[in-house]
């Protein structure tokens, strides 16, 4: 039986900041319980011993001279904004009213 | 002169360098072949002709002082959409980033616009490259071209779809578990994931970055490795991307050897549980390649049955973290709900009608593989298997020189079939990501068509991590066989396109 619960996906759906409606939660609540009951016996692939591998060819220390080099400008940089306004990127309220 | 359309680009390449043909002449007749099935393939979700054809003048001008100019210069490409491009659009195949014009030009762009490749334009995906048939794009799924019905791979089934409808010669991709390999084996084209770092990631809109690389998209093995050659190499903005050259694979290419090769055959991706005629055609070509003077061995390989689950872990995780970018602050979408919202609410609503349904599906996925109390079980475990993974190829290497499977289960299937199903639509990939997980160079050449639907099948060749050459080398030496034995080229057997 599955552990993802209507409960639990909109959970996740406020921590990964998506205002999901009641027809997505349902669906993505049966989907996703699905998935996750499926890739559950990978656990069962591996023992304690075994280590863990983040990244495919790892390249140790990467490092360039510390000079200036180029980059955007402030205007470039802010060409794609919704809004924007005395060089920045313009935002709603950061904190509630409350 | 309409075939020019036809010709292989490593062709054009001679006829350019040649001046026999211009470079004009070449852009304007894929422009022109654009114009003609664009709407009824739906390949592209921008064509920058203009500028194309001002590449093209340029070239030729220079030629016509007498200037060296690079292999590929005059010959027209096109790029996949996740991809930036500062006189393009770049969506991604998102609603999110509709609009968009970046201001810079992926490493890979640049490199194109440097060696004056004419860049026809921008080729649909999968939003975000999440899936494998282009049905999750915001702009419409691509079509294939032996069957307008059917789904022309994906995620980069707008790079596949483009070369094998004579929209361009060549095109590039990118592949985190297939992106680049499937679609080439459903529309009989070529596409290589080179190693993991060969070709620089920088510009490509990330979607899972340990797994994430670019690639060629091509009609035959040679025209992918003039492609590769002039895409690859250290890329200071790419901290990952490899300090040295892999050599030329146009060499390799050209070489084209099965002789003394030791072949190993994957047990668990031999072929069961697949599609006929896929066997049938795979079974064929591994009696070429042992005519050719290989030697095929089996090798097996425990932890792939985990791959995919190892592969949907990870990937969602790298991916939710990937996406938090589009925040409705600095890029894309902005949607403001009623009154006088905060901004968490203006993200959580600028995503929620931003985002299609497998972006947000992944992304909860990985938000719930990262969050503790789940972490150990599944990301951390999707971490372990990525290192039975990489041993069960060391292993395999220590007994082959290239490793061999059918590239894909099944031939195209048709548009709705598996967009409901999540699990089904992920087992297309189940035999090119191994090679993602591992970092490790793989090639989709097409070995003929399916006896019961009449539609490509692709063969897939593995490499050790660098070891790109070999992949070029035996894919070339298996499609002059079977050119030889067919009398013409894989892509002389499509049936006419069907366009009003």
């Amino acid at each position: 039986m599955s552990e993802i619960t209507p409960e639990l996906v909109r959970h996740l759906a406020g921590l990964s900041r998506i205002d999901l409606d009641d027809a997505e939660v349902a669906r993505f609540t049966e989907q996703l319980g699905v998935i996750v009951d499926s890739v559950a016996k990978i656990s069962q692939a591996i023992d304690g011993n075994t280590p863990a591998t983040s990244h495919p060819i790892p390249l140790a220390n990467v490092f360039r001279p510390d000079v200036v080099e180029p980059s955007l400008t402030q205007e470039q940089a802010l060409s794609g904004a919704p809004d924007s306004g005395q060089g920045r990127f313009r935002v709603a309220a950061i904190l509630d009213e409350e | 002169m309409s075939d020019l359309i036809k010709l292989n680009a490593s062709e054009l390449v001679d006829l350019l360098a040649k001046r026999e043909v211009s470079s004009v002449e070449v852009t304007q007749a894929h422009l022109d072949q654009i114009a003609k099935v664009g709407d009824a393939v739906h390949s592209f979700l921008h064509i920058s002709g203009e500028s194309a054809l001002a590449t093209a003048r340029e070239v030729d001008a220079k030629r016509a002082a007498g200037e060296k100019l690079p292999d590929l210069a005059g010959v027209p490409i096109a790029v996949k959409d996740n991809l930036t491009t500062t006189d393009a659009p770049t969506t991604a195949g998102s609603k999110i980033l509709e609009g968009w014009i970046p201001p810079y030009d992926a490493t890979v762009v640049t490199k194109l616009r440097n060696q004056l490749l004419p860049i026809l334009g921008k080729t649909n995906l999968d939003e975000f490259a999440m899936g494998s048939s282009t049905e999750f794009s915001a702009y419409g799924p691509s079509k294939n071209p032996w069957d307008l019905e059917r789904i022309p791979g994906g995620s980069g089934g707008g790079s596949s779809s483009v070369v094998a409808s004579f929209q361009s010669p060549l095109a590039i991709g990118s592949d985190t578990g297939g992106s680049i390999r499937f679609p080439g084996a459903v529309t009989g084209t070529v596409g290589i994931k080179p190693t993991y770092g060969a070709v620089s990631r920088y510009g490509l809109i990330a979607l899972a970055s340990s797994l994430d690389q670019i690639g060629p998209v091509a009609r035959n093995v040679l025209d992918a490795a003039y492609l590769q050659d002039a895409i690859a190499g250290h890329d200071p903005h790419d901290s990952t991307s490899l300090p040295g050259s892999l050599g030329s694979m146009v060499e390799a290419a050209k070489r084209g050897s099965l002789k003394g090769k030791r072949v190993g055959l994957i047990k668990q991706l031999s072929g069961d549980g697949f599609q006929q005629g896929v066997r049938n055609r795979f079974a064929e070509a591994l009696t070429l390649i042992t005519d050719a003077g290989a030697e095929i061995v089996e090798v097996d390989c425990p932890s792939f049955e985990y791959a995919i689950d190892a592969y949907y872990l990870i990937l969602p995780a790298e991916a939710s973290s990937n996406l938090a970018k589009f925040d409705s602050v600095r890029f894309g979408m902005r949607v403001a709900p009623e009154g006088t919202p905060t901004i968490e609410r203006v993200m959580a609503a600028t995503r929620e009608a931003g985002f299609g349904p497998e972006v947000k599906r992944r992304i909860i996925l990985g938000t719930y593989a990262l969050s503790s109390g789940s972490f150990d079980k599944f990301y951390g475990a999707a971490q372990k298997v990525r290192t039975l993974i990489q041993r069960d190829f060391d292993a395999a290497f220590a007994k082959a020189d290239v490793l061999v499977s059918p590239t894909a289960p099944t031939t195209a299937f048709k548009f709705g079939e598996k967009v409901s199903d999540p699990l089904a639509m992920y087992l297309n990939d189940i035999a090119t990501i191994p090679a993602n997980l591992a970092g490790i160079p793989g090639i989709s050449v097409p070995i003929g068509l399916a006896d019961e639907d009449n539609l490509p099948v692709g063969i897939q060749f593995l490499a050790p991590a660098h070891e790109d050459a070999r992949l070029y080398e035996v894919g070339a030496a298996l499609e002059g066989i079977l050119e030889g034995i067919w009398g013409k080229r894989m892509m002389d057997f499509a049936p006419e396109l069907k366009v009003n």
